[in-house]
């Protein structure tokens, strides 16, 4: 019982400590009420502050979400900003048509944006878990860098049909979207995912994706469907990330198919890594890190994403598992053979297969070497 | 019909562009089992290269186009000459693009990829990711973000063939170059003692190294090759179209990617002909149906080879092991 009371504890004052910023700092503006008692500089400051905290909060929706499949289950995606936009725009079209004209009439006056709200980021979370269905089913049965360009491929087929839909704007982009800039939606979302990814990672079902991770072939061997798992994982988690495509289509009422294309996808990939696979920590670190550099490098914008791809190199070479990283994620992709010290001297032990593999190995080479000692045999027999 | 040819002659000549990109692909996953993503900005890098070699050198293309045609390399190394377009000067600014970027994919190998090789495959591939927007936003930085026009290397006209299509004599150049290096890789890996030895590793790198075979210097050679194929298609994609921009890499680098495992991967006639396929495939898209969808084609192939016929259609069927 006293969990579940410390469950509400900690959620009434999470829920009130978000709800109080919104009231606030209602859409990333400064309450009029508070401006009052606020010097220039800080009520200059504050807004673009919240506007950082708001984009960190989408991120770490993305990141933890990325986190589930590549770092839990182990299976490389590269495709996650591809369901991000089927969220982003299936849930725009709706706030257009019917959110828009909904909240209007709940709001009497002024426009009530919560209940739309919720049945915006709802459509954008199942229609972002049905595209991940779609893909998910067909390519989960590839491993390693295949899965990881057959994902690609798709995020990348997914761009090209928006760039063709004309009924969201098509190349020129989506524009005219509500802007919902709400503090508390955002962070209920980021909270509620990483809540959602937590408790997974806690239940059998997250054991079931964390064995996949280690030796799929013995979690099979033990009777977990791998399959059907590592499809739940990344519906729920496509999902998750369609719920963040939500987030930002309403926070800038403006979107662009090329915003999803897989330079997006390695954004949040680079945050994970960043931050270390199978660590939820790691994820909202790397993905607050992530967001705030940018802001910190604004003067040294164009080398930024340099710096980026530098760090990343810098990072795999030194700390493959990253900041907070969990090493197993590391081990078991290349399974046991990998396992052996690469650097290994002659006078080791040489195992079954690989003698078998000299041997083949061995004919390849020496072939030429025994048809030249033949070769050379026969011109001795014509002297 | 008409029509048919004429797209027919511009796939063929975009597919074996394709080709040569892929047979680096294939090269590379062959020996260390990894996706080189930065391959397809090493083929931009050869681009750019052709680009500086070209106004370098003061073609009188770019000459014309008023792009430093007296730069310091015209004065310095040729005393001041100025080389016709020709043939010639195609071919030199090639074979220069091509050692510069063998440089650069040793450069790659030596720094990113060897320090990395200890840990697991999923590590490499990041990396490779990493060198690959390196590349990208390097390339931003250093060659700027605008695009450039490549100056005419040699004079461009239209050769009329049967059936109303016509050929245009850089499509007839990009097919011959392609032919003569596929044909030059093909014998360099199948005829010479270090491709025996490319062979060896790719098939296991372990017992490759227990006979006697200098596995890094293997790998870093084939890494020298596949470089300098991708900088060859790289100044033959600028000679077809002369516009070239730090980001063009990007999706030419997945085709071709694709194009390696639609042939089997690790197999090299089997790039050549991923590459024509892919190539042929997306002109006609672009000839029938809608150049929107071209960039589609390309993954929708890759989709339905992985999922009905992994190993592509010249790989050999590989047995997981247990």
């Amino acid at each position: 019982m006293s969990r579940y009371l410390r469950f509400l504890i900690i959620a009434v004052v999470v829920l009130g400590l978000l709800f109080g910023l919104d009231y606030l700092f209602p859409g990333g503006a400064i309450h009029p009420e508070l401006r009052k008692h606020l010097s220039d500089n800080a009520a200059r400051l504050l807004p673009y502050i919240f506007r950082i905290a708001m984009l960190a909060g989408i991120a770490i929706t993305l990141a933890v979400s990325l986190n589930l499949i590549n770092g839990f289950t182990g299976q490389f995606s590269i495709g996650h900003a591809g369901f991000m936009a089927v969220g982003a725009y299936s849930s725009a079209y709706f706030s257009v048509n019917f959110g828009a004209n909904l909240a209007a009439r709940l709001g009497g006056g002024k426009p009530a944006w919560g209940l739309a709200l919720v049945l915006a980021t709802l459509i954008g979370a199942v229609c972002a878990g049905l595209a991940g269905l779609v893909v998910g089913v067909p390519s989960l049965r590839l491993k390693g860098d295949y899965l990881a360009i057959v994902t690609l491929g798709f995020g990348q087929i997914i761009v090209v049909f928006l760039n063709n839909i004309e009924a969201v704007g098509g190349a020129r982009g989506y524009s005219g979207i509500p802007i919902v800039k709400s503090f508390f939606w955002i962070f209920l979302i980021a909270i509620l995912t990483i809540v959602i990814v937590r408790n997974i990672v806690k239940s059998a079902f997250g054991r079931a994706l964390i064995s996949i991770r280690e030796d799929e072939l013995a979690a099979e061997a033990m009777g977990v469907n791998t399959t059907r798992y590592k499809v739940m994982a990344f519906v729920i988690s496509s999902a998750m990330a369609g719920a963040g495509g939500v987030l930002l289509a309403h926070f800038d009422g403006y979107l662009n198919p090329k915003s999803f294309e897989f330079i997006k996808s390695f954004e949040i990939l680079i945050m994970i890594i960043l931050g270390g696979l199978g660590s939820i920590v790691g994820s909202v670190l790397g993905a607050v890190l992530l967001t705030v550099l940018p802001e910190a490098l604004r003067g040294f914008a164009e080398y930024r994403m340099v710096i980026y791809s530098l760090l990343l190199i810098i990072l795999m070479i030194t700390r493959p598992q990253g900041l907070l990283g969990t090493t197993a994620a590391f081990k078991g992709w290349r399974g046991r053979k990998q396992k052996r010290p690469r650097s290994r001297t002659e006078t080791e032990e040489i195992t079954a297969e690989d003698s078998s593999a000299i041997d083949s190995v061995a004919k390849a080479t020496l072939g030429e070497r025994q048809r030249d000692s033949s070769l050379g045999q026969g011109e001795k027999s014509e002297h | 019909m008409s029509t048919f040819l004429q797209q027919l002659i511009n796939g063929i000549s975009l597919g074996a562009i394709y080709s040569l990109i892929a047979l680096g692909y294939t090269m590379v996953y062959g020996v260390l089992k990894l996706i080189n993503f930065a391959h397809g900005d090493v083929y931009m890098v050869g681009a750019f290269m052709g680009y500086y070699l070209a106004n370098g050198l003061g073609v009188r293309g770019a000459q014309a186009l008023g792009q430093g045609a007296d730069s310091l390399i015209a004065r310095g190394l040729l005393g001041g000459g100025v080389m016709q377009p020709s043939l010639i000067t195609a071919l030199v600014v090639m074979l220069l693009a091509m050692a510069i970027c063998a440089a650069l994919g040793v450069i790659i190998e030596r720094f990113a990829y060897r320090p990395v090789r200890k840990y697991s495959r999923l590590t490499a591939l990041i990396t490779a990711i990493g060198v690959s927007l390196l590349l990208e936003n390097g390339g931003q930085v250093v060659f700027g973000a605008d695009p450039k026009f490549f100056p005419e290397l040699f004079r461009k006209r239209n050769i009329d063939l049967f059936g109303g299509a016509s050929i245009n004599s850089a499509d007839i150049v990009v097919l011959v170059i392609a032919l003569v290096l596929m044909i030059g890789l093909q014998l360099v890996v199948y005829r010479t003692k270090t491709g025996r030895a490319m062979r060896a590793v790719s098939f296991n790198l372990q017992s490759a190294k227990l006979m006697g075979i200098n596995t890094d210097r293997i790998i870093m050679f084939t890494f020298a090759l596949g470089s300098a194929l991708a900088a060859a298609a790289g100044v033959l994609v600028a000679i077809r179209i002369p516009r070239i921009d730090p980001l063009m890499g990007i999706l030419v680098g997945l085709k071709a990617f694709v194009a390696a495992v639609l042939g089997g991967i690790g197999n090299i006639p089997g790039a050549v002909l991923g590459g024509l396929l892919i190539g042929i495939t997306e002109t006609m898209v672009v000839g029938y149906l809608s150049p929107t969808y071209k960039d589609a084609v390309a993954f929708a192939i890759l989709i339905l080879i992985l999922l009905f016929r992994p190993s592509g259609l010249l790989g050999s069927v590989a047995q997981e092991k247990v």
